[in-house]
């Protein structure tokens, strides 16, 4: 255990800390996408994972293909974007229901990334191509700064997008589909614009991480809706513990992109710890269950009928609780018969 | 204004649920009309009233709106012409926006929505104006989220924004139903007062035989999905509860309490 604890580096941890904030701020912009379809249009959208990786797969090509590195991130978006479409259209037009229509289109982009790519992976040439977002240590920090610019913008644009008419109605078509329709909105076509952008960004966050970790791999979107959900709920918890009423719109975005870094330390903490890679699903399973179960019990401290229980335990400390009751079964055979009687 | 002709619409066809809900109906309605529609439980009223708003397309028939034939024309796509209210609250409003996004969303039934602000500056005082005939206190509230507001004042909401874009139909399926008595006279006050401004042509389901009598130029009643009965002007204005319910019975529809006690 003291070896353990002796071989553990507080120097490497600090050296892993700015990695951390790029690759949760590159993965703040998959939560946004998340956000949009999980909590703004109520639809759990299994494509991300696909469609992330989609987002890589295309970047790296183009790349080799020659293209310049910042428009090739632009095509990642734009597949993205077709991909959600077609879990739209699966839903929308031939009726498959939402988990189902996310799943189909994300094992076929399985195969459709593969095909992409030629192989399981590729590299991305860093020697010969300057990509914007590198991990090379050296520029490191323009990399932090030029993601948070990214985060930034798709923010504010998301912010301004949602206020408009079309946004308004991607909004009330997420809350209330019926009255959606009465007003004269097509939700169906609601339902697929907001798939698309959603997917666009998660492409975007895609090929942005690819360009950072010089590769991209045909599994590396796997479990990325799990780390969009758990950037989304570690963010409204965070939220909720420090801004609570006076939590706004855009505050509720930057949470979201902020429990995406959250996220990333807490990852970076823990393979810094020597946890085995492989443990990884593990532990992200185990943080999201966390934050999720961590607002429930603090809740249901205040408000279960155990809690009730014990303060009128106190309350009326003297006064006889009621025993279950037993043969509970007759009795209110024989009560029911009353009833009829009268 | 509305044209039901020999409509037909039967629920689950060919299973042993099957349920004929909607059996020939014919219906006409004057520009004008404040018609109300009574029935035992299963007789066709909200059935109707989906059938003229679109929810599903009837099996057989037409419904024709200020001329133009509606019957192909899916839920969206209608909303322009029709103005609802439901009987749960929750259902004509989103719960997780504000009053002004709400009424915003309503004043564009109709027109194309794009990129230009979901509600304006200029708007939200009109709402203002609105929301303060309302007489509900709503108008200090427009940046409150509906889902804080009673059962009463979502329904008041609901019919302010079925209306503020005048529509030529009206349908107000038993939108009082869920409220309590007095919160419920409020709403159907507003609802009179609204219905007689515009001179909107309307349609209003309730369980209630006093406010369908007491309410409107017109009253229908609906049995075993067709209409049995149908009084307007003053031979309406004379009829008693008990009328009704002897029509009721005449045609073998069974009372029930709700009915009886109202």
């Amino acid at each position: 255990m003291g070896a353990y604890f002796a071989s553990l580096n507080p120097h490497a941890l600090w050296n892993a800390a700015p990695g951390g904030l790029a690759q949760g701020l590159i993965w703040g912009i998959m939560a946004l996408g998340v956000y949009l379809t999980f909590r703004v249009l109520n639809f759990a959208d299994m494509t991300c994972d696909g469609s992330f990786a989609l987002g890589g797969a295309t970047a790296v090509m183009l790349i080799l293909a020659g293209w310049s590195p910042e428009a090739v991130l632009l095509m990642s978006f734009v597949t993205g974007v077709a991909a959600g479409l077609i879990t739209g259209i699966l839903h929308t037009v031939l009726g498959i229901p939402d988990i189902l229509a996310g799943i189909l289109t994300q094992i076929s982009l399985y195969s459709i990334n593969l095909n992409i790519m030629g192989k399981a992976n590729q590299a991305v040439p860093v020697n010969q191509v300057k990509v914007p977002f590198t991990s090379n240590i050296q520029y490191l920090g323009q990399t932090i700064a030029l993601t948070l610019i990214v985060d930034i913008v798709i923010i504010g644009i998301f912010y301004w997008f949602l206020g408009t008419e079309l946004g308004s109605a991607i909004r009330s078509t997420g809350i209330n589909e019926n009255m959606s329709r009465a007003q004269g909105i097509s939700t169906r076509r609601m339902k697929v614009i907001a798939l698309a952008v959603s997917n666009g960004l998660i492409a975007l966050s895609g090929g942005i991480l690819t360009e950072y970790q010089g590769f991209a791999d045909v599994k590396m979107g796997q479990g990325a809706i799990v780390i969009g959900l758990a950037a989304v709920i570690i963010g409204e918890v965070l939220a909720e513990a420090l801004v609570g009423k006076r939590l706004n719109f855009i505050l509720r975005l930057g949470f979201t992109v902020f429990g995406a870094i959250v996220y990333y330390f807490v990852y970076v903490f823990v393979l810094w710890l020597k946890f085995p890679a492989d443990d990884m699903k593990l532990l992200t399973a185990i943080v999201v269950a966390i934050f999720l179960a961590v607002p429930y019990l603090k809740q249901m401290r205040t408000n279960s009928f155990r809690s009730l229980a014990r303060r009128t335990a106190k309350d009326f400390a003297g006064v006889k609780t009621a025993a279950p009751v037993e043969n509970g079964l007759k009795e209110k055979a024989v009560g029911g018969k009353e009833e009829k009687s009268c | 204004m509305l044209n039901v002709e020999h409509v037909y619409k039967t629920f689950n066809p060919g299973t042993i649920n099957e349920k004929r809900a909607l059996i020939d109906v014919n219906l006409q309605l004057e520009d004008g009309d404040f018609c109300t529609v009574i029935g035992g439980n299963g007789a066709g009223k909200s059935t109707i009233m989906n059938a003229i708003a679109g929810v599903w397309p009837v099996d057989s028939g037409r419904i024709t709106i200020d001329g133009n034939d509606v019957s192909g024309l899916s839920e969206y796509k209608r909303a322009p012409f029709l103005g609802r209210v439901f009987q749960a609250p929750m259902m004509g409003t989103a719960g997780d926006m504000q009053i002004d996004e709400n009424l915003a969303l309503a004043a564009r039934r109709g027109q194309k929505r794009g990129l230009r602000w979901g509600v304006t500056a200029k708007e939200r005082d009109e709402y203002r104006e609105i929301l303060r005939k309302l007489d509900l206190g709503l108008e200090d509230r427009l940046t409150a989220k509906v889902g804080l507001l009673s059962g009463g004042q979502r329904q008041a909401l609901t019919l302010i924004m079925a209306t503020m874009k005048k529509p030529r139909i009206l349908l107000l399926d038993e939108h009082t139903a869920a409220l309590d008595p007095k919160t419920a006279a409020k709403v159907l006050a507003a609802t009179d007062r609204i219905v007689n401004e515009n001179k909107l042509t309307t349609l209003m389901v309730t369980h209630n035989m006093r406010d369908a009598i007491a309410h409107g130029n017109r009253l229908i009643m609906m049995s075993d999905g067709d209409i049995i009965f149908d009084v307007r002007g003053e031979e309406k204005q004379r009829l008693q509860v008990t009328d009704l319910l002897e029509k009721f019975e005449a045609a073998g529809g069974e009372v029930s309490d709700r009915m009886a006690l109202s």
